[in-house]
């Protein structure tokens, strides 16, 4: 049994209209997802804004609800679980901007402490041991929990969030695009830093993100989304050496190269996908412009083809 | 010999923080030929998009200092109705956020048909439907007379971007100032930009001067590229030279702690400290010093020049000279062992 299990999971979002605002249709942002983690590897959730990753990383912590589906986590069904179940605990997330996600008008101390103040009973002088522990595996000085978040530069900051996310001693933490809204240095920095704590902490990371380099940088597995559903999944190697659906290609094909001397060679086959994609998009597509259901192409790779015969 | 577009020479922009001005854009010196393309890179804060909107004349609040030369024609402290004149005719910018650049309650077609319009006031109401439902065509819009009517919030992020760029153009600009332009966008709708960027350069024979953080971006667009640090270029060169021999250590790190490049799983390279804010940044000496503090003082330039190693190359400061990755940090070999 794998230590995180999404099965034909859906989130369908209801669309108001009329004057009475009746529910007049639904936005299937994720739509029949299934996936499987490992215990301590990083997965990579990719895809285009819209395409439902976000949505699905924040159905399995119960920030958006579930319209029908199975998340199993340890062994547990979590689908729909309280909101102080002790699951919560062990599942926590990381969030994209670090300018947002953190109260302006709290202090740091407030913020890291307040995962420990709902669930463990601590007295004021072991909280703030905490903390200060915690400021300090993070790589920040224990004295700055008094000040407040706008005191910190970009990088700073978001080890604020991720100091908040290992504050319970998580077993699975969901990043949602930690590295999007910070410079390349910064970005560095925190990578790193995630991949430090994984092994110290023996955490599970479900990683989303668009940024391929950052993706095939931090992941084992990938899973590629396109409108809520899964186009392809593999390991981190199979997805780029070898994809095989096209929109997967086209995305691949998409990154810009960093050796300048293959600039032609790069637009030359970049055309080359892009003509692949116009001619066999039916192939590929149904009627609606969704993919089709996963078929294994090897034993971890699946790729969404329509059913032989 | 290329002709020579823009040129810019020791430019300073200054903003005033209570009682004093800090330089943002200190001492940058910088040319822009016909059909080229400078690209500008430096993380947030380095000056770089300070640059961009002094040579357009946005930061009406500043103090500039220095010559930009358009075509001869000095810019640097026009006064704004003279600079009308050419902007958004000889100088178009293309902005990093295509929904606050936009009107939200202007019809597509109405925002592409005023850049027109300020311009040439003879236009005719039907010629200009005309002259915009061209240019919705040229930069790839599909069903161009649908979009003319639509609203900003009625586009994808790609198209309004799309938009933005048919604004910027509407009156073939000789130079074309592009913001981060596709950072705001996923990456299939960013190569169809840069793409499309690519052939108005060679469609209008442009200059352009593209700012980004993306050094994947630089490498598909630039002919020479500029590196800024806290406020100063320390190092430009053409692009393969940049890439192939980038000397400046800031160059270096910057490379190095691109994911893209790295063997998967590796530690990426981490510039040591923080970006200096502008009222903290050192003004005196080598300002990257702080961030590399294993290279001994005396590496540094008393007053660091920008040194002209190769032809076209220039790096500033000496440091670079006696500049390497401490032990134990990730190898540069393995970056650029890639090819």
């Amino acid at each position: 049994m794998a230590f995180l299990e999404v099965e034909d999971l859906k989130v369908h979002f209801p669309i108001k209209g009329g004057i009475f605002g009746r529910t007049v249709g639904h936005v299937k942002a994720v739509d029949g997802v299934s996936f499987s983690l490992e215990k301590g590897k990083t997965y990579g959730l990719v895809g285009e804004s819209g395409s439902g990753k976000t949505t699905t990383g924040r159905a399995i912590i119960g920030l958006n609800k579930i319209t029908s589906g199975k998340v199993m986590f340890d062994g547990r069904d979590i689908t729909g679980m309280k909101s102080k179940s002790d699951v919560r605990k062990d599942i926590q997330m990381i969030f994209q901007d670090p300018y947002s996600s953190l109260n302006a008008k709290k202090r740091v101390i407030d913020i890291v402490a307040e995962p420990l103040r709902n669930f463990e009973k601590l007295s004021k002088k072991e909280e703030r041991i905490r903390v200060q522990e915690l400021m300090e595996l993070v790589g920040l000085s224990p004295e700055s929990i008094l000040k407040y978040p706008h005191e910190f530069s970009g990088g700073q900051r978001q080890r604020i969030g991720i100091a908040r996310a290992i504050a319970l001693k998580p077993k699975l933490i969901i990043a949602d695009e930690p590295v999007s809204a910070l410079d390349v240095s910064v970005q560095a920095q925190v990578l790193n830093f995630m991949q430090d704590i994984q092994e110290e902490l023996d955490l599970t990371y479900l990683f989303i993100g668009h940024d391929l380099g950052v993706i095939k940088h931090m992941c084992d597995n990938i899973g590629i989304m396109y409108k809520g559903r899964y186009v392809e999944e593999g390991t981190t190697e199979e997805i780029f050496t070898n994809p095989q659906h096209i929109y997967t290609k086209r995305l691949v094909a998409a990154i810009p190269d960093i050796d300048p001397k293959k600039r032609q060679e790069q637009t030359q086959f970049r055309q080359e996908v892009k003509a692949e994609y116009e001619q066999s998009y039916n192939d590929y597509f149904d009627d609606e412009g969704l993919a089709y259901q996963l078929q294994p192409v090897s034993d971890t790779h699946l790729v969404a083809l329509p059913e032989k015969g | 010999m290329s002709e020579k577009l823009l040129e810019v020479k020791n430019l300073k922009t200054s903003f005033r923080i209570k009682d004093d001005y800090y330089a943002a854009v200190d001492d940058v010196s910088l040319s822009v030929n016909k059909n080229e393309v400078l690209a500008i890179v430096g993380e947030s804060g380095c000056g770089k998009s300070a640059l961009a909107f002094s040579i357009m004349g946005l930061h009406n609040r500043a103090k500039i200092e220095g010559n930009i030369l358009f075509k001869d024609q000095d810019i640097a402290n026009l006064s704004i109705s003279n600079l009308n004149k050419l902007r958004g005719k000889n100088m178009g910018m293309i902005f990093q956020d295509p929904l606050t650049a936009l009107n939200p309650l202007m019809e597509i077609g109405d925002q592409i048909g005023e850049a027109l319009l300020l311009h040439n006031k003879d236009l005719s109401k039907t010629k200009r439907k005309e002259k915009v439902i061209d240019l919705l065509n040229k930069v790839g819009i599909p069903r161009p007379e649908h979009v003319y009517e639509q609203f900003p919030h009625e586009l994808s992020g790609g198209m309004r971007q799309r938009v933005v760029i048919a604004t910027a153009i509407a009156n073939e600009p000789e130079l074309l100032i592009a913001d981060e332009p596709t950072t705001a966008l996923d990456v299939t709708i960013q190569s169809q930009i840069l793409d499309l960027i690519k052939e108005l350069k060679d469609d209008m024979d442009a200059g352009i001067i593209l700012i980004t953080h993306d050094l994947g971006v630089v490498a598909e667009m630039a002919d020479r590229v500029a590196v800024m640090y806290a406020g100063q270029i320390v190092e430009i060169a053409d692009v393969h030279t940049l890439f192939e021999k980038p000397l400046h250590p800031y160059t270096r790190s910057l490379f190095n702690s691109v994911p893209n490049t790295a063997q998967a799983k590796s530690k990426l390279h981490v510039i040591q400290g923080i970006v200096p804010s502008l009222q903290n940044l050192p003004r005196e000496g080598c300002r990257f010093s702080a961030r590399i503090p294993w290279i001994d003082a005396s590496a540094h330039e008393e007053h660091p020049e920008l040194h002209e190693v190769s032809s076209g190359h220039f790096v500033r400061c000496t440091c670079y000279k006696h500049f390497d990755f401490p032990e134990g940090s990730s190898k540069e070999e393995q970056h650029h062992g890639i090819s």
